[in-house]
């Protein structure tokens, strides 16, 4: 599984990643947790709210920080 | 009897004469200090600022965040690509004001816009109105300097991001953008995801206010007590040596003093309180303000990142200039 976090590096990406590593570990899930930083990779997803969490190419959440326990229920 | 019940209501919520009556007599009761002395004069400055402008910020960042959850930035992009020609430059500089977006998230917004069609010069409106003009830094200003200030700041600042906007329209900037915002989008995704039902609403509102005051608390109280300092120990004369109104070049000063600083507006507002006190242009006062904010390099360099060097210059000369202009409208207006 891959989960990507699509943000500039903002304080919010940096608690979403977290949330979602922490979130995926609760699950014993086997997931790449990858920050994307890029623009021009963040624009291919057309998001314009960010932090946004990508779970394997599908965008679940734009613009808000969501808590381990959100995650947990997303995956 | 109306006009009375206003002037009470502001008095009381917005200006927050009582707490500053609380702060004062506090110190000289209290600590028995001097009233004539300089750190009575910067103490009380610190504490009444610190603690009215965290109150009223946490209540309007609430405010302004729940006006929010009604125009997001999906529903934001599909009532601006139904307007066309300067009319849209004009809603464009509106949304700009009721939307509160942190600069951090300015750029995503203008990937999202630019794929989207919208002309370039309509962007560019949103996004000058964005930080310029928002709820709760016309407030804090109507709170410390009066609406008719506040008032005249709002309409100056959607007439900047209109002809700003206008003006990058009209020398067809639209080439400029970085290349790849002229691609193909690989996923399609004009999904909104809204906010469903009012808990869900006052979660979000009570999450901003705790993000918002969490990353600009630093800058508020580094903010005020640069003000409280100004306030108790700098003479007056030798302010308005450098800035007074009637000093042609103070503007010029303000807006190049402004532009290498990062801060928050709310942590801009205490040091232009005590500089105007002091006798400083409130001309030259707004345009350090405007300049902070839409000029900052930080957000500069974002910005870079999105589009080419000719735009973002002429962005910079634009407002530039118009910020210098509103500098000096407002310092004329208060010399007649």
């Amino acid at each position: 599984m891959i989960i990507k976090i699509l943000g500039s590096g903002c304080k919010k990406c940096k608690k979403l990643y977290q949330n979602a590593i922490l979130a995926a570990d609760d699950l014993g899930i086997e997931a790449e947790v990858i920050k994307v930083t890029d623009f021009q990779e963040i624009a291919k997803f057309n998001v314009m709210q960010t932090p946004a969490l990508v779970i394997d190419g599908k965008i679940v959440a734009k613009g808000k920080v969501l808590t381990k326990e959100e995650i947990k229920e997303l995956l | 009897m109306l006009g009375n019940f206003f002037i009470w209501l502001n008095d009381a919520f917005l200006k927050m004469t009582w707490l500053q009556d609380l702060v004062n007599d506090l110190l000289i009761k209290v600590f028995n200090m001097d009233a004539e002395s300089y750190l009575y004069n910067s103490l009380s400055f610190f504490i009444f600022d610190v603690i009215k402008i965290f109150l009223l910020l946490s209540v309007l960042i609430y405010l302004s965040s729940y006006v929010q959850t009604y125009f997001t930035v999906e529903r934001t992009k599909k009532i601006l690509s139904k307007f066309k020609g300067i009319g849209a430059n004009v809603v464009g500089a509106l949304l700009g004001t009721i939307t509160p977006f942190c600069s951090c998230s300015s750029i995503p917004i203008f990937i999202g816009f630019t794929k989207a069609g919208l002309p370039i010069g309509v962007t560019f409106s949103f996004l000058i109105s964005s930080p310029l003009v928002d709820l709760a830094s016309v407030v804090m200003l109507a709170s410390i300097f009066g609406w008719k200030v506040a008032i005249i700041y709002v309409i100056v600042g959607i007439i900047l991001a209109v002809i700003g906007g206008s003006l990058i329209s009209f020398f067809k900037m639209e080439k400029y953008v970085a290349d790849f915002l002229k691609e193909k989008t690989e996923v399609d995704n004009e999904e909104e995801i809204l906010f469903v039902s009012k808990k869900e609403k006052r979660k979000y509102a009570v999450d901003q206010v705790k993000e918002i005051v969490g990353r600009v608390w630093f800058y508020v109280l580094l903010g005020v007590g640069i003000g409280a300092a100004i306030h108790g120990y700098l003479p007056a004369e030798f302010i308005q040596k450098i800035l007074g109104p009637d000093k042609w070049y103070s503007v010029f000063v303000g807006v190049f003093a402004g532009i290498p600083m990062y801060a928050d507006i709310f942590g801009t507002l205490p040091i232009a309180e005590a500089l105007v006190l002091k006798g400083v242009g409130l001309g030259t006062v707004l345009a350090f303000m405007m300049a902070v904010t839409t000029l900052s390099i930080p957000s500069l360099i974002l910005l870079k990142r999105v589009v080419k060097n000719r735009l973002l210059v002429m962005f910079i000369t634009i407002v530039t200039i118009g910020i210098i202009i509103i500098g000096y409208i407002f310092n004329y207006l208060i010399i007649i």
